[in-house]
This record gives C-alpha cells, structure tokens and sequence, in this order.
C-alpha cells in the first residue's frame, strides 16, 4: 500500500472516526471521551507534521476517489494546504483542551464533542480540498456541524442565533453551488491549479466569469464575514467560550477566507482576476469591512462582542492581501491566516476564563481584574497588542509584509487602511488593557467560581492561552526561523502561487 | 457462480414471495410478525439473485410460463427496474422492522397481508413489460396503499384515505383509457413492440396525455397534489414512509418508462410542461413545508415539491443526454431512504411526545438523539447538501439546466434547496429548545429508531457511491445510447 495516497484522508479520519464514536458514548464516560479525544489530536498531529516535511522535501500526497463521472473528490496536501491544516490542528489540540476544562460538569458534552471533532474534520478537510467540488463538500459539512454547536445551550437566544447564522450560511452555501457548477459547465474541469484553469475562456465569457466570481467570493464572503455578509457573527457569540474561540480564530471565518484565497489565486489565478477587473473591488470591499469592524467594534460594551467585530475587521486583512495581488503582500495575507488565528483564540480563551470564573461578560466589569487573574490578562495583553500590530508579536510582521506588499504593487491607499485600522485597534483594546491593569477592582465579582486555594482558575482553562498567546509572541520573534510561519508563507508563494 | 443459481427465476420470486407471505400471515396469526420480516428478507434477496443475473448476462426477459409476448405474460427488468427493485426492498426491509415494533397486536394482522400484497405488486409493477400488466399492477398497488393509509381507523385517517382512493382511482380509469387508445391503434400492449411502430398521431397524442394525466394524479404532481399531504400525513408513520418513498415513486416509474421508450418522440411541448409544473411544485411544496406546524405535514408536503425536481429533468433531457435521467434516478432513489427515514423519525416524535407540534418539540435531540440524527441526515439529503445522494442528483440536474441556459429551472432548483433548508431546519432548531410545557414522554423502542437512523445514513452513504450505481444502471441502457456529458 502506497502510503503517500491516503495520507491526507487518514489526516481527515484521524478526528472523524473518534467523532463519530464520542457520539455514542454514554453521557458520564468521561475518561473514554477526554481519551479519544486526546488521541484524535495528538494522531493528527503526528500525521501532519510528517507530511509538513514531507511537503517540503517536495514528496506529493494525493488521495483521489470517484465522486461522480468526471469528478473526482481530491484531497491533496500542497504547501498552501498544509499551513491550514498545521493551524487548525494545532489550535485543535490546544482548544479540546480547554474546552475540556470549560464545559466540566456541564450537560450534553458528548454531543458537544462529537460535533467538535466533526466540525475540525470538515476544516482539514477544506484545507485539504483538490477541487471545488471536495471543497464544496467539507464547506457545507463544516457548516452543519458548527450548528449544533451553535445553539449548544438550547435557549431560545442560541436558537436564534443559530437560525441567522443558518440564514447566511446555507444562502452562501447556494451561491457557491450555483458558481461552481456553472464553472464546471464553462471550464469542464474544477481542479484547483497554480496560476488557475479559467484563462482558455477568459476572453469568451468575460461577463460569466465575472459573475461566477461575485457567487464564489459571496459564498466565501459569508464565512469569511465580509461585509455586508457578516451579521452573523456578533449574533453568534451565544455559543460556549471554545466554540467562539474555535469559529473565529479557525473552522469558520478562516474556512471562508482560505476559499477566498483558492477562489483568486488557484481558480482565476492572479492576472485573469486582475484582467477581469475583479480583484479591485474585492481589495475595496476588505479595506472598507476593515475598517466598518473596527468602528463597529468601539461601541460594544460586551466583550465577546467586541471581539467579534474585531474579528470582521481582521479577517479582512487576508482578503486584502490576497486581493493587491503580487508576492509579498500575498505573504503577509497568507500570514495573517496563521497569525490572527492564534491571536484571536488567545483573546477568547481570555474572555471565556473570565465569563467562567469570575462572570465578567461586560468590559466596563473589568476593572481590575488584572490583579486578581495575572497570568489569563497577561496572555490577553499579548493577543491585544498583536491585533494592534506592535512588534515584536506575530501581527506585526503581517501588517509589515502586507503595507510592503501594498507599496510593491503601487497601493499607497492600502497604507493608510493598515495605519487607520491600527489606530483603531489601539482605540479599542487599549482602554479595555487600562481598565485591567489601572483601575481599582470592585468589592466583589458578578460570579465568582472558587478553584480552591487561591488558584486562579482551572489548569485546563489557564494553560491553553498562556501557550497560544506565547506562540503569538514566538511566530512574531523567530519569524525567520525554518518552519516558521512566515518561511512557510514564503515557500507558498514561491512554489505554489507564483510558481515559475 | 454455480449454474443452478443463475437459471432460479429470482424475478418470478420476487412476485410470489410477498404474495406467498401474505397469504400464510392470513392462515397463521400468531407468526404474523416473523412470517412478515421473513418473507420480506426473502424477497431482498431475491433481488440481490437477480442483480447477479443481470450483470452477468444483461437485460431479463422471463416469459412467465413458457408465454412470451406478445400473447403470454413476459417479466423484463433492466437496470432502472433493478434500481427500484432494490430500492423498493431495502426500504420494505426498514420499514418491516419497525412495524413489527409500531403497531399494536390487532393493527399487526390487518397491517401485514396488506403490506405484502402491496410489496408484490410493487415487485410486480416494476417488472412488467407491457402496459396492460402496468395497469394490473397500478390498480393492485394503489388499493392495497389505501387500505394502509385507513389503517389506524381515525377519522382524519379514513378521510384522507377516501381522498386517496377517488384520486388513484381515477388515475388509473385515465391510465387505463390511453392503454385502450393505445391497443386499440396498434394491437399490442408489449413496450418493446409498441417502440417501434408509434408514430405522432392523434390518437398517439391523445393516448400520451390520458396516461401522462392519470400517472401525474398518481405521483401527486402540482396541481394534482391535493390528495398526498392528507393521505400521507394521516396514516401511520411506517405506512406514510411506504406512499411518500415507494408508492409514488412506482407511478413515476411507468411514467419514465413510458416517455423514455414510447412516447420520446410525441412532444417537446408536454415536455416543457411536465417541467414547469415539476418547477411550480418545488416552489409550492417548499413553501407550503415551511408553514406547517405538524412535522407529518410538513414531510408531507416535503415530498410534493421532491416530486418537482423528478419532473424538472423532462425538459432537459431532450438535449442534455443522459445526466438529467441519471439525476432523476438518484434523486428517486435518495428521497425514497430520506423521505421514509424522516416519516419513520416523525412517527417516533408523535409516539415520543404524544403529539407533532413543531413549536413544542421540547428537547428531543437529548432525549431521542438517534431519531432526530436520523431526520437531519435525511434532511441534509432532501436539502441535497454535500455528501448525499440528494446532492448527487440535485448537481447533475443542476448541470444539466445550466448546460442548456435554462437558468429559470436552475434557480428553482437552488430556492428549492434553501426553502427545505428553511423547513428541515425549523424542525431541528426546536430540538434542542425547551418547551414552555414539558410533558410526559412514552418510551420509542430501539428497534424504531435505528430503522430510521440506518435509512437516513444510507441517503448520506450514496452520496460516495454514485459511479458504482450509474454503471448498475446502464445494463440494457434504459436511457439510450448517449454518452456521459462532462
């Protein structure tokens, strides 16, 4: 058996098969659960870090089966795959731990976990995608197995929640269907291919393929929460601390910006987009959903709120460095996938620690709070400066290669969305960092969860951000270290985007 | 293969086992229930006999009793009947075994000889090979169904059944009179022969609409409609799982036949509007889905606006070669696991709570997980979301719609889509919510459960399996001899 062939579908099994047997454990076998669980991450693991270098020594690893005639569902691990895969594996393992911790005791957790590793299944298997078909595929999976998790809590909220976020999604859903096939129906292929398979019929169907791009890039544009596509965010904040933490900094908004990122650069390819004059505008819109999230973000007094629509605002920054087209702004936007992923679920932990501890949902609750939980506002100090983009901390060298990536393609204007949307970002973290750090605490907290002797929280909800936020410190340090993200970055950009 | 099981007539026994069956649960009550499940055992495998043959040696003719067309009796099956045949058995099998756990003891004798008789003329239905035999069939299939539906006795069950039985009467009054025309033109009611020789006349003409007519009414297309939500939503879940997966879709079927080997030629025009009235039904069932407040209901009027997308693909196939036909057989196949498996989980959430009342569902997904996992992957199919033969179907359709420029039917298909999205989804959001009276529950057994889970998985499970089938389809090319577009 060639093992080079089924690696990747072994990477998608590795969190499916334990899925799929965590939804039938019985309600208290915890041990069994928290087992599989384990297992299932550090097995992906294992597995991706063998076919990182794999990757880089250039061995190929493709599986492909027979999905329809003429149609193959691919899974295939490129460079570009690859850095997808490595991140949601990695916050994977990071967040079931935490997630271990936050929903001790509480009801439903082999449901929870169940969907959990479906929902990590279906963004490996995204990343992984070949083709537009597979990628359709894991796209709609991702979107139903975030669901139940979704209105997890079955309030009648939650199931609000859960319906808008439905509403948009399957709505993108069916975008993307109507592109694709009508794609197909141009193209006769929906192979994913460096520089992109639509330059035969470029001249053709100008009007087609301009259309065929506002249906994919809508279709992604809802995941990736790009305006005016992204209202269902801040909506679906109801859901448990790690799922928030896992929707935003990975599956969802993440799924939605790398279908982005394949849609111009392995569908139309760079120069048919530019040529189209497609690819302008969807700079424009990311620019404007830039800064839309951050003003937005300003005037929430809820945290996880606040959170969300910097998340609109930051996610947006891949769509931009994708969309100014040329290497090194297509580095820093590929980056920023990897950088604002571990940043962001940095700041989730952080908020769901003190939801869950001392029940702080509001900022103006956290006066003080920095006193009395050290190390979890320490880990959110790093994450709200790296979201601001101060060296040396992973977000920096994002906005870095994406204002340079800017000035190489001529885009002075992308400057100033980049300084603009800093200067907002300091406005909205650094008074929330103020109010931890300098103002007095209150007499007592909303509600105060003791975990016995003076701890500050639980091992399980304080490690996993004290390890994302030191990550977010040591991708920004040693940012030019083998194997770092940005040398990965780089390595897409040479061998697969802008392939001699 | 040993050469004896090769010559066994499977088809022959696919026809008398359920018969055998039902008679023997008549002379012997007290083993009704395992004599039902043998025979049906039996008779699924009868089918896998009878698909070795066909691949094997190719299309079957059996002259039943040494009579061949055109004065005997002759069984035919190619790969479309094997398809249905398979299909009809594996969901006879399901539904077999939640029966046995359903009813009480007194439902369990009326409901077994009527089931296998009605399993019979299904086999039957889809092994005839000449247009009389499919009228005997029609008739036979379409009293047992009513019979089914009136079982539980209810007032609400016998007024839909009395709506059922004057529309599939008339249906097959109307059915029969084409034949007549028919016969009457070219004296024979063989398929084969009457292929060669129909020319487009007026009594052609005449004969196409009757029959075309009179299957529409059967198979519940919009207009004709108005019979199947109370029918189907009235009877007991097994029995709604049987009419909404198989029953309609046995009237499909001769239609299919019918258009595919006589009446290809007759008419672009009733082509066309086959496939608006399949767009209008999609777009009216969906909608009238979404506002009903009985999950039965709403499965219910779920299979009307299903039934459009089987109609949509008449017009395009015309041009489109052989993935429209290929589409349809999916689409059939998927909604009979899906539409059975969702009936069946229905069934369990009126048995559960005593009630289907959408808005009061109060927590199921805790409290009967396998059955509300069971309606959300038959739901993922009818919504034809990836991975699911719903979506193999609904991609090739969509393929062909856009292949010919026909964007009016592609985005019927895709609001279609959103609108059972809307549907499936307005059940399942209130599974998880508590309701404002909890009340008590009554126990579901296992049995009826997995039933419904193990359909719903096999609609998702086609999903990966569709080249394997398409080739099991193409023995004796039922859709002609056109290539596989790309």
């Amino acid at each position: 058996m060639n093992w080079n062939e089924w690696l990747p579908l072994l990477v998608v099994f590795s969190s499916l098969i334990p899925g799929l047997v965590i939804f039938g454990l019985p309600e208290k076998n915890i041990r069994t659960r928290t087992a599989l669980n384990m297992f299932g991450a550090v097995a992906k693991l294992a597995l991706v870090v063998w076919m990182l270098w794999g990757v880089y020594n250039e061995y190929h690893f493709e599986t492909r089966l027979a999905l329809l005639p003429g149609l193959d569902l691919v899974l295939r691990a490129g460079p570009f795959a690859l850095i997808f895969v490595t991140l949601s594996t990695v916050l994977w393992l990071v967040t079931t731990v935490y997630a271990i911790g936050y929903l001790e005791n509480s009801p439903h957790r082999s449901r929870f976990f169940g969907f959990f590793s479906l929902c990590v299944t279906a963004t490996v298997g995204v990343a992984l995608s070949g083709n537009m078909i597979t990628f359709l595929l894991f796209y709609e999976l991702l979107t139903l197995s975030t669901y139940p998790l979704v209105v997890h809590r079955g309030t009648e909220e939650a199931r609000r929640a859960g319906q808008t976020y439905l509403i948009y999604t399957i709505v993108g859903g069916a975008m993307l269907l109507l592109g694709t096939v009508w794609l197909y129906n141009l193209t006769g292929s929906l192979e994913f291919t460096p520089r992109g398979f639509i330059q035969a019929i470029a001249l053709e169907h100008q009007a087609a393929l301009i259309i065929i791009f506002i249906l994919l890039i809508g279709g992604f544009g809802v995941k990736a929460a790009l305006f005016p596509l992204h209202g269902w965010l801040p909506q679906a904040m109801v859901a448990p601390a790690p799922v928030s933490a896992l929707l935003h900094a990975v599956a969802v908004v993440k799924a939605g910006a790398f279908g982005i990122i394949r849609v111009v650069y392995d569908v139309f390819g760079v120069e048919s987009a530019a040529r189209l004059g497609v690819a302008a505008p969807l700079a424009w819109l990311a620019a404007f959903t830039i800064i839309y999230g951050s003003l937005r973000a300003l005037f929430q007094d809820d945290l996880k709120r606040r959170l969300a629509f910097s998340t609109v605002s930051q996610v947006s920054y891949i769509a931009l460095g994708v969309a100014i087209a040329g290497p090194i702004a297509t580095i820093g936007g590929v980056v920023h996938l990897v950088h604002q992923g571990i940043m962001k679920i940095t700041l989730f932990f952080c908020a769901g620690n003190l939801a869950e501890t001392l029940g702080i949902h509001k900022i103006s609750e956290m006066n003080g709070v920095g006193r009395r939980m050290p190390w979890t506002m320490a880990a959110f100090t790093i994450g709200a400066f790296g979201m601001i983009g101060a060296p040396p901390i992973a977000g920096f060298v994002s906005k870095w290669y994406l204002g340079l990536g800017a000035l190489e393609a001529e885009q002075g204007w992308v400057v100033l969305v980049l300084a603009g949307s800093s200067l907002l970002n300091a406005a909205y973290f650094l008074p929330i960092l103020h109010r931890a750090w300098f103002c007095k605490p209150p007499d007592s907290w909303p509600q105060e969860h003791d975990f016995g002797n003076n701890k500050e929280t639980a091992w399980a909800l304080l490690l996993p951000p004290v390890f994302t936020a030191g990550l977010a410190l040591a991708v920004g340090l040693l940012a030019f270290a083998p194997f770092s993200p940005l040398e990965w970055a780089q390595l897409i950009a040479k061998r697969e985007f802008y392939q001699p | 293969m040993p050469a004896t099981f090769m010559d066994v007539p499977w088809s022959v026994l696919l026809i008398l086992l359920p018969l055998i069956g039902g008679v023997a649960c008549f002379l012997l009550p007290k083993l009704i229930k395992i004599l039902g499940v043998l025979s049906v055992s039996a008779s699924a495998l009868a089918v896998i006999g009878l698909a070795i043959q066909l691949q094997t040696h190719g299309v079957l003719r059996y002259p039943v009793g040494g009579w061949g067309a055109p004065l005997g009796i002759e069984l035919y099956a190619d790969g479309l009947s094997l398809l249905m045949l398979a299909m009809t058995a594996f969901v006879a099998l399901a539904v077999s075994v939640y029966s046995a756990g359903y009813f009480n003891d007194q439902q369990q004798h009326r409901f077994w000889p009527l089931w296998l008789f009605l399993l019979a003329a299904l086999n039957a239905l889809f092994l005839s090979a000449d247009i009389f035999n499919l009228y005997v069939t029609l008739e036979l299939m379409g009293l047992s169904a009513v019979a089914l539906a009136a079982l539980s006795g209810t007032s609400a069950a016998v007024g839909g059944a009395m709506r059922y039985l004057f529309a599939t009467l008339l249906g097959s009054l109307l059915y029969l009179l084409g034949v007549a025309l028919l016969y009457h033109s070219y004296a024979t009611v063989d398929i084969s022969i009457l292929s060669q020789q129909v020319t487009s006349t007026t009594i052609v003409w005449t004969a196409t609409g009757l029959i075309t007519a009179g299957l529409a009414l059967k198979t519940a297309l919009f207009p004709f409609h108005f019979w199947l939500p109370p029918a189907h939503s009235s009877a007991p879940a097994p029995v709604s799982a049987v009419l909404s997966a198989l029953v309609v879709k046995a009237s499909f079927y001769i239609l299919l036949r019918l258009w595919l080997e006589i009446f290809d030629q007759v008419s672009e025009t009733a082509e066309s509007l086959l496939g608006l009235l399949g767009a209008m039904a999609i777009l009216w069932g969906s909608i009238q889905a979404l506002r009903q407040t009985r999950v039965k209901l709403l499965v219910a009027y779920s299979t009307v606006a299903q039934i459009g997308y089987l109609f949509v693909a008449f017009p395009l196939a015309s041009t489109a070669g052989i993935n429209p036909w290929h589409a349809v057989a999916y689409l059939a196949l998927s909604h009979a696991l899906a539409k059975a498996a969702m009936f069946m989980a229905a069934g369990n959430l009126l048995r559960f709570g005593g009630h289907d009342r959408i808005a009061d569902l109060d927590r199921v997904v805790q409290r009967l997980p396998l059955t509300v996992a069971a309606f959300a992957l038959a739901g993922v199919s009818i919504m034809g979301l990836p991975p699911s033969g719903g979506f193999i179907g609904k991609w090739l359709l969509l393929q062909s719609a856009l292949s010919q420029g026909r964007w009016e039917l592609a985005i019927v298909m895709i609001i279609g889509g959103l609108l059972a999205a809307g549907y499936v989804f307005k059940v399942l959001g209130r599974a998880f919510t508590q309701a404002e009276l909890p009340h008590e529950a009554k126990t579901v057994p296992a049995s009826m459960e997995w039933t419904a889970l193990l359909l719903a998985s096999t609609a998702i499970v086609i999903g990966f399996t569709a080249t394997d089938i398409f080739t099991l389809i193409e023995i004796g090319m039922p859709f002609g001899n056109s290539e596989v577009t790309p």
